[in-house]
């Protein structure tokens, strides 16, 4: 379980994270979700201690990072799949790794079996492609065999036999009772991954919760009419309470009715419909109605709409 | 101890290691060669002098330990070293033991190298190491590159960047220390209490170069302020690593 209470890092006048407070809870996929520049990779920082808070904690299994008797051994971590010396192989990549935790040489050639790097090992990590890189990264956070897991935008460019292979992998740690943390900017990539959601947006918290109820809550079900007489049925609509849109093609788009609502109002005022049809909000829609403004560096046409 | 073998496996793993190591101790010893060869009247070969092209190893070890430490920023590697160990400052004094052994050691085989070197071109010349002071010069290199290897660590652990640190350590070695000297008035009192000036007084290789700039301490005093220096340095970057975010 991974505990964050009232984390907080400032770069001088930036809040990067700002009080931000949640809990990951074992046993399953927790997504980190939030656009480019949201904190995710500073508070993944700050669970591991490299980057210091400036005020507020995390706590893993109920400790701080710093008093972890075996770092390695609780918690494994892909921050980033290019923190390796280019020259270095492999399988000597893993095996400083393992010595400085005090793990048995042998898990280096078990971890580099279980992500399929074994014909690889001897090479230079530098020549490496970004899924094997992310491979090797999985590698070292799976060295200690560590109930917590933390990954930063791991299908970040792979292709998809790659993104399937590490959505299964990390899938499979959660069922064997893992606390799995994983960050993306992409709630469609979320959506299949992870069971719970922990969405940030400008270093706070936006919400939390699962998956389904996210994505459910958040994504407006609307419908759209088609009719000759656009401004009576808006009127009448209005007139329910139901928020009405008008579209520039004179179709209307109705917000807070189901399709069943619309039809028994357009009858009651005898009005001809050529269109009823429910739309079902898109996972970017969500995202969007979720984060909102909170997106760091907004192009001038997101904002002006 | 488990921290001084993940800190082997990462020196030895690397190539430019290897390169440094080797260049550290062949250009000392071409260096013994070419005194040697030139050796007569003008130049005089003795044990201390066979010692003269120390200072080409000297700045290849401080290469070698300053590039352990920044490329470890540089790649990122740092990080998955402070996962392991997040207390930090045993990953540099690991860094510092492995560091020291191994420059200690390009510096004995530089230095019995040049001899070895020096008489095989002149077989004639007596280079037999048998006083205190012969001792000292020729076995001393060993000890001057360990304390130079631990120095450059630290310096490469507060710049944290690999051009930086070494043009820092380079102009300081090759050039810093004696356009000190060249201050009017103060410059050659305090010349003589610089930490590499301290190391060739413990070589025996300061007299040499001014007698006006002689120094008012002993060769082990002077090995003792160029050790002291490098520990003073090697507690600050100790301080920042566990205080700046990785």
């Amino acid at each position: 379980m991974i505990e964050a209470i009232g984390l907080t890092k400032r770069y001088g006048s930036t809040v990067a994270v700002d009080n931000l407070s949640f809990t990951v809870r074992s046993g399953r996929v927790t997504g980190f979700l939030g656009p480019n520049g949201a904190g995710k990779s500073t508070t993944m920082r700050m669970i591991l201690g490299l980057d210091r808070p400036t005020a507020g904690s995390v706590l893993i299994d109920g400790k701080p990072y710093q008093e972890l008797r075996h770092p390695l051994r609780t918690v494994g971590a892909l921050l980033d799949a290019k923190w390796v010396h280019p020259n270095r192989s492999a399988r000597n990549h893993l095996r400083w790794m393992a010595a400085a935790s005090g793990l048995p040489a042998g898990r280096v050639d078990e971890v580099l079996d279980q992500v399929g790097l074994t014909s690889v090992a001897n090479k230079r990590a530098g020549g490496f492609s970004l899924g094997m890189s992310q491979r090797l990264g999985i590698a070292g956070a799976l060295l200690g065999d560590p109930k917590v897991l933390l990954f930063d935008e791991p299908v970040n460019g792979l292709d998809p036999e790659g993104i399937l292979w590490i959505r299964r992998f990390m899938q499979d740690l959660a069922k064997q009772g893992r606390t799995v943390l994983v960050s993306s900017h992409l709630l469609s990539e979320m959506a299949l991954t992870a069971e719970d959601l922990v969405v940030i947006g400008r270093g706070r918290l936006i919400s939390q919760g699962s998956t389904a109820d996210l994505i459910g809550g958040a994504t407006q079900n609307t419908v759209l009419v088609r009719t000759p007489q656009a401004q009576h049925l808006g009127n009448a609509l209005a007139h329910k309470g139901f928020q009405v849109e008008s579209k520039p093609d004179g179709s209307l788009v109705v917000s807070g009715a189901s399709s069943d609502q619309v039809g028994d109002v357009a009858a009651s005022c005898g009005v001809v419909l050529h269109e009823l049809s429910p739309q079902r909000g898109s996972l970017e829609e969500a995202f969007m109605q979720l984060t909102g403004d909170s997106v760091e560096y907004q192009s001038s046409e997101v904002a002006a709409r | 101890m488990r921290l001084l073998n993940a800190e082997r496996i990462k020196l030895l793993s690397t190539r430019s290691t290897w390169w440094c190591a080797l260049l550290a101790v062949a250009l000392p010893v071409l260096f013994a060669l070419f005194y040697a060869s030139q050796a007569g009247d003008f130049l005089t070969l003795n044990v201390g002098t066979t010692q003269s092209g120390y200072q080409f190893g000297l700045v290849l070890v401080m290469v070698l330990a300053t590039v352990s430490i920044t490329s470890e920023h540089r790649f990122g590697t740092i990080r998955g070293t402070y996962q392991a160990v997040p207390s930090r400052v045993p990953v540099l004094l690991a860094k510092a033991v492995l560091l020291a052994v191994l420059a200690g050691l390009i510096g004995e085989l530089a230095a019995f190298g040049s001899l070895a070197m020096a008489h095989l071109v002149q077989p004639e010349v007596d280079l037999a190491v048998n006083t205190a002071t012969e001792w000292r010069e020729v076995a001393g290199v060993g000890l001057v590159y360990a304390v130079a290897a631990v120095l450059a660590l630290a310096v490469g652990e507060l710049l944290r960047q690999t051009a930086g640190a070494v043009a820092l350590l380079l102009g300081y070695v090759l050039l810093a220390e004696s356009a000190v000297r060249e201050i009017p008035g103060v410059g050659e009192q305090v010349a003589r209490w610089l930490p590499f000036f301290a190391s060739r007084v413990f070589l025996g290789s300061a007299e040499g170069e001014d007698a006006t700039v002689s120094a008012p301490y002993g060769p082990w005093a002077g090995l003792g302020l160029f050790a002291g220096t490098t520990l003073v340095l090697l507690a600050l970057a100790a301080v920042v690593a566990r205080r700046r975010d990785a």
